[in-house]
C-alpha cells in the first residue's frame, strides 16, 4: 500500500507578463488502488498539477509538498520520479523522430526496472499489450508518436502504462479526442493496469462519459488552481447536470 | 505548459518557403584543370567565405604530393580497380574543377584510380576503397568511377587516419545503371580534406550518393550531380557531426539539365562544443530543357551546446515553368525540451534521452545508405562522439 500526498501545493510559471501563480494550494491524497477523478473548467490548472507532479521544468513549486510514501518527490528529477513509480499520460504526447516505439519501450522498461527485460517474455508482453489495446503490430517499428492520430497517441500512452507498471498514474485527458470504441479500449487498458498493479489513478477529464467505464472512488472539482469540492461518484453526475457555475466566483 | 500540440512537436525553427534565391549559374562559374588559373583563396570569395585559408593545411598550394600509397582495394572481375595515367582521355570528362583546391588535386594527381563496374554486373557485396592515411603532407588523389550500362553496385570510399587530402571523385553513371556510393570521412584530429565530387547521370540511371563526415578538423565536400539523360534519379544524402573546433562543410549541387529527372537532397547534422561549425549550401538549378523535373532539398541541424554554429542556405533556380515539383527546407535548432521531458518522464536519464534523440535524428540518414554494416559502424561513431561531451 502506497500513498501519494499533495499538500498545499503552490505553483507558478513564467509568462511574458511576469510570474503567474497557477496552483494556489492544492491538497489531494491518493492511495494505492484508488481512482480519483479531477474535473474542472478550462484553464483551471489541471494540466499544471499533472506536470508539476511529473516535474516538468517549466513549473516552479513555490510552496507545499508532494510526498510519495513520505519521500519528498520535489527533490527528485523527472526521470527519478518515473523510476519511483509515477507515470503521466500526457494530454499532448510529443513526436520523437528516429526513435522507434520498440526501442523506446525497451529503453524505458530498462530504465524503470534497472535491468534489461528478458527478451522472450518482453516481446510477448509487448505484443499482448498492443493487441489488448488494438494497436497494430507495425507500430513497433514506427517512430514514437510520429504521424499517430490523436486516438493512436492516447492508446500508445496507455500501452506504456501497462508495460511500465507504475504505482501511480496521472491521466491528463486521456479520454479526449477518442471515439466511443477507442474510449472503451483505452478504459479497459486503464482498468487492467489498475487491477494488475493495485495502481492509484488520478484521472483528469472534462466528461463524465469515461466514468461509465472507469469507476471513480472520489471526484474532485478543480477551480482556479485548487480543489473546490470533493465527493463520491455522484458528484460527477451533479457536475454534468449543473456545470461549474456555482464554483466560479463572478 | 503550452496546450498547443503544434509547438510540442519539435524545437526546430522551420524555414520553408516557395520564394527563390537566385544562384550564380554553374556553367558561368569559371572552371579549369590547372591550379594556376585560380587566384589565391580568400574568405572574400563566395566559395570560401566560411573558411580561413590556413584551415586548408596547404591544400591550396600549387604543388601537392600524391596519395597512391595510402589507398587499398580489391579488384574483381565485376569491379575492376586499377591505377591509370591521369592523361587518359576519360579523366576530366565528368567534371572540371571549379575551385582552386579541386584544380590543385587535378594538376598534381599524376595517376587516377579507375573503378569500373562491368556492364550488367549485379554486385551483391559492397566494394570498399580504404584510404587509411598516415600522410600529413598535403597531397592529391583522383578517383574515377564508371558504372556501366545496366550494372548495379555499392561502393564505399572510407577516409581515415591522419591526412591532408585534396580529392576529386568523378562518377559516370551510364544508361540504366544503378550506383550506390558512400563517402565516409572519419579522419584523425589535425586532418584537412577538401573533395569535389562530379557525377553525370545518363538516361534512366539511378545514383544514391551519401556523405558521412565525423572526424577531421576540416572536411569540405562539393558534390555536383548533373543529369545528362532523361528519366534519371539521384538521392543525395548527408550526415555529419561536428565537435569542438571542427569545420564540416557540404555544398551539394544538382544540375537538372535533362527532362523528367528526379532529385532528393537530404542532409542532417549535429553540432556540439565550442567553435563546432557546419556549413550547408544546397543549390538546385532547373534548366530550360528540364521539363518535368521533380526536386526537393532539405537540411536540418541540431545544435547540442552553446558555441556551435550551423550555416544553412538552400538555393533553387528555376528556368522553366513546366516542372513536377520543386521545394526546399532548412532548419537549425536546439534540443526540443518537450522531447527530453517525455523520455525522462518514462524513467530515462537526461543523458540517455539526449543520446536517443540525437541518434534518432542522424540514424535516419545512415539507414538511407542501405548498407547495414556501415549503419552499425557509423552509429557507434556517433555514440562515441556523443559520449565525449
Ligand atoms: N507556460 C505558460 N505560460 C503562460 N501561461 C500558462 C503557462 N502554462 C499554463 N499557463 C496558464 O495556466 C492556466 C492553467 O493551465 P492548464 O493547462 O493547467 O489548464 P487546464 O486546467 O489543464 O486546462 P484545459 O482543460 O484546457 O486542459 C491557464 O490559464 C494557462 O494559460
Ligand atoms: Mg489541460
Amino acid at each position: 500500500m502506497a500513498t501519494l500526498e499533495i499538500k498545499n501545493l503552490h505553483v507558478t510559471v513564467e509568462t511574458d507578463q511576469g510570474t503567474k501563480e497557477i496552483l494556489k494550494g492544492v491538497d489531494l491524497t491518493i492511495k494505492s488502488g484508488e481512482i480519483h477523478a479531477v474535473m474542472g473548467p478550462n484553464g483551471s490548472g489541471k494540466s499544471t498539477l499533472a506536470y508539476s507532479i511529473a516535474g516538468h521544468p517549466k513549473y516552479t513549486v513555490t510552496k507545499g509538498e508532494i510526498l510519495l510514501d513520505g519521500e519528498n518527490v520535489l527533490d527528485l528529477s523527472v526521470d527519478e520520479r518515473a523510476r519511483a513509480g509515477l507515470f503521466l499520460a500526457m494530454q499532448y504526447p510529443v513526436e520523437i523522430p528516429g526513435v522507434s516505439v520498440s526501442n523506446f519501450l525497451r529503453t524505458a522498461k530498462t530504465a524503470i526496472t534497472g535491468e534489461a527485460p528478458a527478451l522472450r517474455t518482453w516481446i510477448k508482453d509487448v505484443r499482448d499489450a498492443m493487441s489488448g489495446l488494438k494497436i497494430d503490430s507495425t507500430f513497433s517499428e514506427r517512430n514514437v508518436n510520429e504521424g499517430f492520430s490523436g486516438g493512436e497517441k492516447k492508446r500508445h500512452e496507455i500501452l506504456q502504462l501497462e508495460l511500465l507498471k507504475p504505482r501511480f498514474a496521472i491521466l491528463d485527458e486521456t479520454d479526449s479526442g477518442l471515439d466511443v470504441d477507442a474510449l472503451k479500449i483505452v478504459s479497459e487498458g486503464v482498468n487492467r493496469a489498475h487491477q494488475a498493479n493495485d495502481l492509484g489513478v488520478l484521472m483528469i477529464t472534462h466528461y463524465t462519459r469515461i466514468l461509465k467505464y472507469i469507476k471513480p472512488d472520489f471526484v474532485h472539482v478543480f477551480v482556479d488552481g485548487k480543489v473546490a469540492e470533493q465527493g463520491g461518484a455522484e458528484l460527477a453526475d451533479q457536475l454534468e447536470a449543473e456545470g461549474y457555475d456555482r464554483y466560479v466566483k463572478a | 505548459m503550452s496546450d498547443s500540440p503544434k509547438t510540442a512537436q519539435h524545437g526546430l525553427a522551420e524555414h520553408t518557403h516557395g520564394s527563390f534565391v537566385p544562384l550564380q549559374i554553374r556553367s558561368d562559374r569559371p572552371s579549369s584543370k590547372s591550379v594556376s588559373d585560380f587566384e589565391a583563396i580568400s574568405p572574400l570569395q563566395d566559395l570560401w567565405r566560411y573558411l580561413q585559408p590556413d584551415q586548408l593545411n596547404g591544400l591550396d598550394s600549387d604543388v601537392l604530393g600524391e596519395y597512391e600509397s595510402e589507398v587499398s582495394f580489391v579488384s574483381t572481375d565485376d569491379v575492376k580497380i586499377s591505377w591509370i595515367e591521369s592523361t587518359d582521355e576519360r579523366v576530366g570528362s565528368i567534371g572540371v574543377p571549379e575551385d582552386r583546391v579541386a584544380a590543385a588535386a587535378y594538376t598534381n594527381a599524376s595517376k587516377t584510380l579507375l573503378i569500373e563496374v562491368a556492364e550488367s554486373a549485379e554486385v551483391k557485396e559492397p566494394v570498399v576503397i580504404k584510404i587509411a592515411a598516415n600522410h600529413p603532407a598535403p597531397s592529391a588523389l583522383h578517383i574515377f568511377v564508371i558504372a556501366k550500362k545496366f550494372s548495379n553496385a555499392t561502393l564505399i570510399v572510407e577516409h581515415m587516419g591522419l591526412g591532408n587530402l585534396a580529392e576529386i571523385i568523378e562518377i559516370d553513371v551510364q544508361d540504366e545503371a544503378k550506383l550506390n556510393i558512400v563517402s565516409v570521412q572519419n579522419w584523425d584530429k589535425g586532418s584537412a580534406h577538401v573533395s569535389a565530387h562530379f557525377s553525370k547521370l545518363a538516361r534512366n540511371s539511378f545514383l544514391k550518393h551519401s556523405i558521412a563526415s565525423f572526424g577531421g578538423d576540416l572536411v569540405r565536400i562539393t558534390p555536383v550531380t548533373t543529369f545528362t539523360g532523361p528519366g534519371a534519379e539521384v538521392e543525395m544524402n548527408g550526415v555529419y557531426f561536428a565537435s569542438a573546433g571542427q569545420h564540416l562543410e557540404n555544398r551539394p549541387f544538382v544540375d537538372h539539365a535533362a527532362p523528367n529527372c528526379k532529385s532528393r537532397v537530404t542532409y542532417k547534422g549535429a553540432l556540439q562544443g565550442n567553435k563546432a561549425h557546419t556549413v550547408w549550401i544546397g543549390d538546385v538549378l532547373i534548366r530550360v530543357v528540364a521539363e518535368g523535373t521533380d526536386t526537393y532539398e532539405l537540411n536540418r541541424n541540431l545544435l547540442l551546446t552553446d558555441g556551435a554554429r550551423a550555416d544553412s542556405v538552400p538555393n533553387l533556380e528555376i528556368e522553366t515553368g513546366e516542372i513536377e515539383g520543386a521545394g526546399h527546407a532548412s532548419a537549425s535548432g536546439r534540443f526540443d525540451d518537450e522531447q527530453l521531458f517525455y523520455l525522462q518522464a518514462r524513467g530515462i536519464t537526461v543523458d540517455d534521452a539526449r543520446r536517443l534523440v540525437v541518434l534518432g535524428f542522424l540514424v535516419d540518414i545512415l539507414q538511407r545508405t542501405g548498407v547495414e554494416e556501415l549503419v552499425e559502424i557509423l552509429t557507434s561513431i556517433v555514440e562515441e562522439k556523443l559520449g565525449s561531451y
